[in-house]
């Protein structure tokens, strides 16, 4: 079996249509972050706390607690904006509670509180009967950590690209980034449409987009420095096409597997890491979009714009 | 040793290791020469995270002996959880003035937390005399009178009050209608005079000690924090909350003036117990949980003269800054031992002897961040991994053998060791199992096939241009090995830089992603090509189903 192989499409002929869809893409999202004040942070960045309660009711035959009792006894507690979610289906008794609080304490066992004597038919158990999760972070620990993610991708961006420097040549390293800047972007204008937010795993998500999304970049690039060699006399633009036609099968199938395991873990793998699979799910689609369409496109574009004759770029395709 | 018999023994090493950690979970082996087990984390086994930092913003300290504090800290707390009895717990300093304690396995949040957090600093105070108490709550009253502005949430409360008074007055004037002019008159001006006293307004000041109603412990909290309030009397005094009740929160609290010097502290303290009261004669004490404390002969001597010189005066147990009791000295006593009693249970007196015992922290720690997974959610988590993982692997490799028939068994098979080399990796170096990590180890079940998939359509390019299976082998092979290498090594600097970045659960999400990366390198390059050498190369085939 096999599927892609011998190809032709004219992707690097096209680029034009793909800078665009990106642009749309990056474009609505953006219109949207503004629209809904900057991304949705999770509490790890502004402090807050989370709760996964269990509202099994402690004596059979009671009815199901409602999410609106749960939300006034929040409102009682002094959390009005408090984000209450059922997790899993309808029967589902067990309810995600999330507020951000600005000062730090103990407003946890306030809350507990507050429902064991607001909801006893419920909260009326043991601590290990009731309490699946419970996350309380200080908002000063929240800025803290914003400015080290900020810090971890900056730092992998930098030594990505001094690497790609090394091993091809500056113009590749830079292509790369920028298809890279394009798959976090697109992938944050995704989470911002849907209203997801970001959290610390969505952070170590977009790192290991970053990491994907170059891998497949550079096996691009490893085709094109070969075929360049190979190929003295043709276009950049049939090189570089070539290049990526022949890779396409791969490309197509290794994320076409990331994507299923990406995907079996999006719906098996519970609500703890729902958000950073989903994260993952979109960064594997754009990464491996933009290490097709975007990065190599740009490369020829610099190309032929530029660099034709620099020194560094002959030593490395052997073209005169 | 020849090249061949170099990657025979890798390949053997490889095998044996990744054996390693299936062979734990095969019960009846007799596996005693390697006890480790893969570490779960908190957020699989359940249990609870703090993140502390010491707080040295009221405690004058030196930059030097800032260290110190940290490390004794950290020494303390260590103390009280083996006290607790948690197995395996951890115990990390994360910066200057951090301590990040994880206690796997705990379900009792509120208890342990109370236990790490406490400062527990035991002192004896002299409580102030009556004349002393009249003193100090009227230089309070006087102070914020002249003050009220500074104190919002005060004036708020004193306007409540004085409607309600004025209710009562109104009421008062209306019983006292047919009287005389000049009774009306003598009741403002005693009101008046009552307005000015905000303070002893708040409090009920009838029996010993003092109490102030629960709706207010908070301002009371806040007011006796305040700097340029505790300058409103002399600082000789301090204004001290007693401990709340326990079987009825909301009562009035009490509270005392307290000399602010103690007398003797929990420094001469050499032991402390709990028991329950045998003394029928006092039904403060019968059969209520007490803790007995015992001082070291340094302090028996100190505490033996406070209590001769202070005969009939009140001596408050104070712990954290709250009163526990303060009971009235009857006599001397010389052996060096006190109880404290009646105002916490069994288990509160336990944790109690706990903190005494290791000893106070040298300076306030605050929790700044806080995690408590209970066990079912664990369970829950590694379920889903399993299924998720379970699903995506036979998915994956169903896809493989369909697309590249001998091919994707010998990238299933890579991919299979792959899984379980990188788990006995972490059981090997210790390292922690978290759900992060699982979703790491799922995904790179789909990105460990990408170095087979690479060298697989290379072989078949080779083929196409006509070569021969076994050329087209090698080329394949040798072609592809540039690119992996390349491709590899840009996703484990991303998993290095997670790794010093993140924070628990993220690094095991590196880990794993990055011990990943290097098995499917080595399966790919190395076992795989072994495979296709043995099976495929070898034997004289003019056909390869690729």
């Amino acid at each position: 079996m096999k599927f892609l192989t011998n190809t032709n499409f004219q992707i690097i002929q096209k680029r034009k249509v793909a800078y665009i869809v990106s642009a749309i893409v990056i474009l609505v999202g953006i219109v949207s972050m503004v629209i809904n004040g900057g991304p949705k942070y999770g509490i790890d960045f502004t402090g807050g706390i989370s709760l996964e309660l269990d509202f099994s009711p402690v004596e059979e035959g009671t009815a199901q607690v409602q999410i609106d009792e749960i939300r006034d006894v929040m409102k009682k507690a002094g959390q009005s904006g408090a984000e209450i979610q059922r997790l899993g289906k309808d029967g589902s008794n067990i309810f995600l509670i999330k507020a951000q609080t600005s000062e730090e304490g103990n407003q946890m066992a306030q809350i507990l509180k507050a429902f064991r004597s607001e909801l006893p038919a419920y909260a009326n158990k043991t601590e290990k009967e009731f309490v699946r999760l419970q996350q309380e972070i200080g908002p000063r620990v929240g800025e803290e950590l914003k400015w080290q993610s900020m810090k971890a991708l900056f730092v992998s961006l930098i030594l990505m690209i001094i690497y790609i420097w090394i091993r091809f040549e500056l113009t590749f390293g830079v292509a790369a980034i920028i298809a890279l800047f394009h798959d976090v972007l697109i992938t944050l204008s995704i989470f911002s449409i849907f209203g997801r937010e970001i959290s610390t795993s969505i952070v170590a998500a977009l790192l290991m987009i970053v990491g994907y999304s170059i891998n497949d970049s550079i096996v691009v690039f490893d085709r094109i420095r070969e075929d360049l060699r190979k190929h003295h006399r043709d276009s950049f633009e049939n090189v570089f096409n070539s290049s990526i036609n022949k890779t396409l099968s791969r490309t197509v199938i290794t994320s076409g597997t990331t994507i299923l395991t990406a995907l079996a873990l999006f719906i098996f793998g519970g609500t703890v890491i729902k958000g950073f699979s989903f994260a993952i799910l979109i960064g594997v689609i754009t990464g491996t979009y933009s290490s097709i369409f975007i990065a190599s496109p740009i490369v020829v574009d610099w190309f032929q714009a530029t660099k034709k004759d620099h020194p560094r770029f002959k030593k490395m395709t052997g073209r005169k | 040793m020849n090249n061949r018999s170099v990657k025979g023994m890798l390949i053997f090493l490889f095998i044996l290791l990744s054996l390693y950690f299936v062979l734990q979970f095969v019960p009846g082996i007799p596996f005693t020469w390697a006890q480790k087990k893969l570490n779960l984390g908190l957020d699989l086994k359940g249990g609870m995270q703090l993140l502390l930092e010491v707080d040295f913003s009221e405690v004058n300290i030196k930059k030097a002996d800032k260290e110190n504090a940290v490390q004794s800290a950290i020494e303390i707390i260590r103390n009280r959880i083996d006290q607790f009895g948690v197995s395996e717990p951890s115990i990390q300093r994360i910066g200057d003035n951090r301590i990040l304690v994880q206690l796997p396995g705990i379900q009792e949040f509120e208890r342990a937390r109370n236990l790490i957090g406490k400062t527990a600093r035991l002192e004896f105070k002299l409580v102030a005399e009556q004349d002393e108490y009249e003193k100090v709550l009227t230089n309070v009253d006087t102070y914020l009178k002249k003050n009220i502005e500074k104190y919002a949430f005060l004036k708020e409360v004193q306007e409540e009050l004085a409607m309600e008074d004025s209710d009562v007055a109104s009421d008062i004037l209306d019983d006292v209608a047919d009287t005389t002019a000049t009774e009306e008159e003598a009741v403002e001006t005693d009101l008046l005079d009552e307005e000015d006293k905000v303070f002893t307004n708040l409090i009920n000041s009838g029996d010993t000690p003092y109490t102030i109603a629960y709706d207010y412990v908070g301002l009371f909290k806040e007011l006796i924090k305040d700097p340029s309030f505790k300058k409103a009397f002399p600082s000789n005094f301090q204004l001290v909350l007693g401990k709340d009740d326990k079987d009825d929160p909301k009562s009035d609290r009490p509270f005392y003036i307290l000399y602010s010097n103690p007398e003797i502290t929990g420094d001469y303290l050499d032991d402390a117990s709990t028991s329950t009261g045998k003394n029928m004669s006092d039904p403060k004490t019968y059969n209520k949980p007490i803790i007995s404390l015992e001082f070291n002969r340094n302090g028996a001597k100190k505490f033996a003269n406070i209590t001769g010189q202070n005969k009939n005066r009140m001596l408050a147990i104070v712990l954290d800054d709250v009163v526990y009791m303060a009971p009235r000295i009857n006599d001397r006593i010389p052996d060096g031992r006190a109880i404290i009693s009646g105002v916490f249970n069994m288990m509160e007196a336990h944790d109690l002897v706990i903190v005494l015992k290791a000893g106070n922290l040298p300076a306030p720690v605050n929790i700044i961040e806080r995690k408590d997974v209970g066990a079912t959610l664990g369970t829950d988590s590694i379920n889903a991994g399993k299924r998720a993982g379970l699903i995506g692997l036979i998915v994956v490799a169903i896809f493989m053998l369909v697309y590249y028939k001998i091919g994707g068994v010998f990238a299933n098979i890579a991919l299979v060791l792959n899984i379980s080399f990188t788990l006995s990796i972490l059981t090997l170096f210790g390292a922690t199992l978290t759900m992060p990590g699982i979703a790491g180890l799922i995904l790179t079940i789909g990105m460990a096939v990408d170095a087979n998939v690479l060298i697989f359509e290379r072989i078949r390019e080779e083929l196409a241009s006509g070569k021969t299976i076994r050329s087209a082998v090698d080329a394949g092979f040798a072609r592809a090995m540039i690119t992996i290498a390349d491709s590899n090594i840009t996703t484990l600097i991303a998993a290095i830089v997670l790794y010093n970045f993140g924070t628990g659960p993220i690094r095991g999400f590196a880990v794993t992603l990055g011990i990943g990366i290097i098995g499917s390198m080595f399966t790919a390059i190395v076992i795989v090509k072994a495979l296709f050498n043995t099976f495929v190369t070898s034997s004289n085939r003019d056909k390869l189903s690729l």
